[in-house]
């Protein structure tokens, strides 16, 4: 039971602002690390029906806070201490149920932990829960989930977007500091947008990918979602680097982040017009846009209009490709070695059969199906093949741009946080909603969803900057400073 | 293009689902309008583009041949839906041979 | 169903050609998986040699095992092949019980090897260059046991990432025989490499083959079927046979051969449909995107072909030049790399090549077939050979002795000292001329109707007085003066 004292302590004093005052606060004595957790794990319990986490840790998470308190006391605490974050449920940790916002692994326990959560872990910081998600990972507006829903804060019957939407609406509605996404086409982008918070997906290769359950292997990122620019450059710093688990992860090494956010001097930044010019896209997202613009170009930045004749083709592209893995990443969910298994199950035919159209919602199962058909026989050349191709256009044109550039300069979404259930019978539609995220995804990589302004009913607006291979030092400097520049608005 | 209902039971056998007979309809005007909606990519020219296939700039990454046993069998089968402590169960194959 | 085989006329088989291809999964010897870093030690318990990748746990990457590369790259090289700087794997998709992963990493369109051949020698001693299309490698599945449980299928993981090199060979096989002898030598350059242990009873070295037939002079392939998983020489050899006249069979008959996937009992010796064309598997092959792509440098290829044990077809050429044995001998002495070893020991410390070869591919041989695991320079160390095949020379021991006394007696006493067993046995050659006199006074007073046969004309009964000295000598005597004496002897009786 949680005092009245803590209640109102937490309320009062802690709409977490950043790391660093909760550091100083502990070594002050001014707070306890488990009275913090206590408050956060209150504020889910009052936040439950926006549905963010599907498990709380709670116990688990004061006995840590437990901990982390005597180390920073002692002052031998790692850099995250303090820091109270919750996962998606993409992310394993060892010995903790994770369902990937699925029936199929419903009551499937890890056996071991992904590289960053070992590595937020061995930084001292407390993760409070996993957070309800698309089913796996295929969704942009947590509505896909088997444990149902996520609500936006800000408007409850609005989506908060996906598919890491309960990553989100968790910072959004404070009942953690921080979040880990999982970002393969805009999945910690456009939430960070419908929610109002940072949120950056790195270069691919950045982060490691072991013990991430797998949605597209070419594109999938660990990204934070976080409340300001340093948490997400701090979590990048803790996370990135290369590990010998992970093939694919890079062995450039990792700059301290956190400590290179100081910007000064002028950019150039590059907006593309085909974005502004889109169909459908909302009339405030553009002005903000192209406030931003203007107010980058009153502090004496560069910024240029540069044409990027494939914006029509990203959406196509992205979803060829990443149905096409996903249908094979997910092939392994067969009621066989683990997960769901049908109770219709009289062989091994209907073993698979059974246990997967159960366990699969639908559209994870229409993915799988086009997914399927894209690789098959006779239509590979068509389609995927057709697709790589044309992922290689998309990431030339986009590294050319970047060669003359510093940065670019997009919309993250075509519109606000839309409402829930509003989902279009159109597929297609759906799919479109991803057109301004999937570029960064296609090429690999940096981009960073940020905060800007309000909208007239009070949605939160962001935008977008793509920056260079590798370059998220750069680009998190920049955003901090965007962030301090335009303050936010209202449109 | 457009594909007919038995492409859809093929790729739902390759896959190992079900389709739903009610949900077959919508099912097939769906995936054709997403078909149709890939399909647009035929206006690019790539006749002289080599497919993008890895992400990474990363080659030749090995490791050693080196005994490692980081799992126990008891973990092995933790998650297993049938076991007997020693193998994973499944319900008996036919023979269709 | 057997076909009922009808007796078509020899004339009408010697129409066709057989035209065989055949697939060759080796299992390589490393410590480790292919693609993470559990055993791949064969024998352990059920599911033991797992890890997060052997299962195909959500989450899980693979990271290949630089040692698979560097064997298939020594398989590459002694099959003459050309090793793709450049390659990559892929993905098949498909569903099965023992494939955790839904699909199994493999090398489609860009393999580590192209383009090789091995050459063979046929009974008639005519040579035969076998074309390679390609070697790649891949992870093998781990194993479904259908009949230990009634109700259930009992799966374990253990062989599942166990490394493979997968060798495939263009259809240029043209009988069984040579069938066999492909087999065989690949089997043969496996373990001369040291990259697989070539066991087809443990499943170390599995064999597909691909068989159609067609009238001679064709041009165009017939359809073709693949019989899976023959698992020993002889079986390769029955299957090949058999889908021959079961092939020409149906042509004969007007029927088509359906393109069948199909299952060899071994006893019955029988083919039979394990799965149609129909149900021929769409792969969906597309590049492994968790694992970067291979290119190999010049200085890596370089340093494994300095690194390249002697291959048996120069050992051949090297024993007939330096040790003036026979093809046939030769060709004996090297079809297993540690007898193959073994033999130029022992040539270390004698001169007398013939006899050291001899002596392999006779007693010691005869032994190994026995008792295959053996390791015979533990029984019987290389210096013992070269003593006996001295003693032998000087004339202090006959050679019966040694295969039928000796050897048996060494290698169920190893550690003896040979000249030790010699004495306990009783071998020396007694020069005694007298006893051996006597020896023979007593053969030929046991056969006196053979002693006139001999006077007949029958030299050949010879042999049989000779056997009856041995016996009676306990092999204590040097054939050459034995031979001698009798044949005096007999002539004194006529």
């Amino acid at each position: 039971m949680l005092s009245f004292h803590r209640n109102t302590y937490f309320h009062a004093m802690h709409q977490y602002s950043s790391l660093k005052s909760v550091q100083s606060e502990i070594k002050e004595g001014k707070i306890q690390l488990v009275e913090l957790v206590e408050g956060y794990l209150q504020r889910i319990e009052e936040k439950k029906h926006l549905n963010a986490f599907v498990e709380v840790y709670a116990d688990e998470a004061k006995l840590r806070a437990a901990e982390i308190q005597k180390k920073i006391i002692n002052g031998n605490a790692g850099k995250l201490a303090g820091m109270i974050l919750g996962i998606k449920d993409l992310i394993c940790y060892k010995d903790h149920n994770i369902s990937a916002g699925s029936k199929i692994l419903e009551n499937y326990n890890s056996i071991f932990s992904s590289t960053v959560v070992e590595r937020i872990l061995a930084e001292d910081a407390i993760i409070i829960g996993r957070q309800n998600c698309d089913e796996f990972a295929m969704g942009g507006s947590n509505e896909n989930s088997y444990f149902g829903p996520v609500k936006n804060d800000a408007d409850n019957t609005k989506v908060p977007g996906g598919s890491s939407g309960g990553s989100a609406v968790a910072v959004q509605a404070d009942l953690c500091m921080a979040s880990l996404g999982t970002d393969t086409g805009g999945s910690v982008r456009q939430p960070a947008a419908f929610c109002g918070v940072v949120g950056l997906k790195p270069t691919y290769g950045r982060v490691s990918r072991h013990g991430i359950i797998a949605y597209a292997s070419s594109f999938d990122q660990v990204g934070p979602i976080t409340k300001s620019v340093e948490d997400a450059a701090l979590l990048l710093e803790v996370i990135a680097g290369h590990d010998d688990h992970d093939s694919t992860c890079s062995t450039a090494p990792v700059p301290a982040y956190s400590q290179q956010l100081s910007f000064t001097g002028k950019k150039r930044i590059a907006y593309l017009p085909e974005t502004l010019n889109s169909d459908g896209l909302d009339p405030e997202i553009k002005a903000i846009t192209e406030n931003t613009i203007k107010r980058l170009i009153e502090e004496g930045h560069e910024v240029e209009p540069i044409s990027f004749p494939y914006l029509d083709y990203v959406v196509p592209t992205y979803y060829i490709l990443t149905m096409a893995e996903s249908s094979s990443n997910l092939a392994r969910y067969d009621g066989v070695h683990y997960g769901y298994r049908s109770q219709n199950a009289v062989d091994l035919e209907s073993t698979y059969k059974k246990s997967r159209s159960e366990g699969f919602g639908d559209e994870v199962k229409r993915r799988i199906l086009l997914g399927t058909f894209v690789l098959s026989a006779g239509h590979y050349d068509a389609f995927y093949g057709k697709a790589q191709k044309v992922r290689r256009l998309i990431r030339e044109k986009t590294d050319e741009i970047l060669e003359n550039h510093d940065f670019i300069l997009l919309p993250t979404t075509p519109g606000p946080a839309f409402g829930i259930g509003e989902k279009t019978d159109d597929p297609v539609v759906m799919y479109l909603a991803d057109i301004f995220t999937v570029q960064a995804s296609l090429a690999g990589i940096p981009a960073i969803s940020l905060p800007v302004a309000i909208s007239k009913s009070n949605l939160p607006l962001g935008i977008q900057f793509i920056g260079k291979r590798f370059g998220e030092a750069e680009l998190l400097a920049f955003s901090k400073y965007v962030l301090n520049v335009t303050k936010k608005e209202v449109v | 293009m457009n594909i007919d209902n038995e492409t859809i039971a093929k790729m739902a056998h390759l896959a190992r689902l079900d389709v739903n007979p009610n949900e077959q309809a919508s099912l097939l005007k769906d995936m054709n309008n997403i078909l149709h909606f890939m399909e647009k990519l035929n206006e690019l020219d790539t006749s002289t583009v080599e497919p993008l296939i890895y992400l990474t700039d990363e080659v030749n990454v090995f490791r050693e041949d080196e005994v490692q046993t980081e799992v126990s069998p008891a973990d092995a089968l933790k998650n297993a839906p049938m076991q007997d402590g020693t193998y994973f169960q499944v319900a008996k194959v036919i023979d269709k041979g | 169903m057997k076909t009922e085989q009808k007796t078509l006329s020899q004339e009408v088989f010697e129409k066709y050609e057989l035209v065989v291809g055949l697939e060759i999964h080796a299992q390589l010897s490393t410590a480790t998986k292919i693609f993470s870093s559990d055993s791949a030690a064969f024998g352990a318990a059920p599911n033991h040699h797992i890890s997060l990748v052997s299962l195909g746990l959500p989450g899980s990457l693979p990271k290949l095992n630089k040692k698979v590369v560097t064997f298939a790259i020594k398989m590459g090289l002694a099959t003459n092949c050309t090793i793709n700087r450049v390659n990559r794997f892929d993905r098949k998709n498909y569903f099965y019980a023992d494939l955790p992963k839904g699909y199994q990493i493999t090398q489609d369109e860009m393999p580590i090897c192209q383009r090789g051949y091995v050459a063979i020698t046929l009974k008639d001693g005519s040579e035969r260059k076998i074309r390679l299309n390609r070697i790649h490698m891949e992870e093998d599945a781990g194993k479904s046991i259908h009949d230990r449980d009634q109700r259930s299928s009992l799966i374990d993981l253990n062989r599942a990432g166990v490394p493979l090199i997968e060798i495939v060979s263009e259809p240029d096989i043209r009988s069984a025989e040579e069938a066999a002898a492909y087999l065989s030598e690949v089997r043969k350059l496996v373990r001369y490499l040291d990259i697989c242990d070539g066991n087809m009873e443990e499943g170390s070295l599995r064999c597909d083959a691909n068989i159609s037939v067609r009238l001679k002079g064709d041009t165009e392939y017939g359809s073709r079927c693949e019989v899976k998983n023959l698992n020993s020489i002889r079986n390769l050899q029955r299957a090949v046979n058999y889908e021959f006249k079961r092939q020409v069979q149906l042509i004969e008959e007007g029927i088509k051969i359906e393109q069948n996937t199909l299952n060899f009992d071994a006893a019955t010796g029988v083919t039979s449909v394990l799965r149609s064309k129909e149900m021929a598997y769409d792969y969906r092959y597309f590049p492994e995107p968790d694992l970067p792509p291979l290119t190999l440098s010049e200085e890596l290829i370089q340093q494994i072909k300095d690194e390249l044990p002697e291959l048996p077809e120069q050992r051949v050429k090297r024993y007939r030049e330096s040790f003036a044995l026979s093809e046939y001998d030769a060709q004996l002495l090297t079809s297993d790399k540690a007898v193959s070893d073994y033999f130029q020991e022992v040539v270390n410390h004698t001169s007398n090549y013939k006899a050291a070869a001899n002596f392999i591919n006779g007693p010691v041989q005869s032994y190994l077939n026995e008792n295959p695991a053996e390791n015979i320079k533990m029984k019987l160390p290389a210096e013992s050979v070269a003593l006996i095949i001295s003693l032998v020379d000087d004339g202090k021991i006959n050679n019966t002795a040694v295969t039928q006394q000796l050897f048996p007696a060494l290698v169920k006493n190893p550690g003896v000292d040979v000249l030790d067993m010699v004495q306990e046995l009783n071998l020396l050659i007694d020069t005694d001329s007298d006893g051996l006199l006597k020896y023979i006074d007593q053969a030929v007073s046991m056969y006196p109707d053979k002693v006139t046969e001999y006077h007949k004309g029958k030299k050949g009964v010879l042999g049989l007085f000779m056997g009856e000295v041995m016996k009676l000598s306990k092999g204590k005597i040097d054939p050459k003066t034995a031979n001698k004496l009798i044949v005096e002897k007999l002539d004194l009786l006529k």
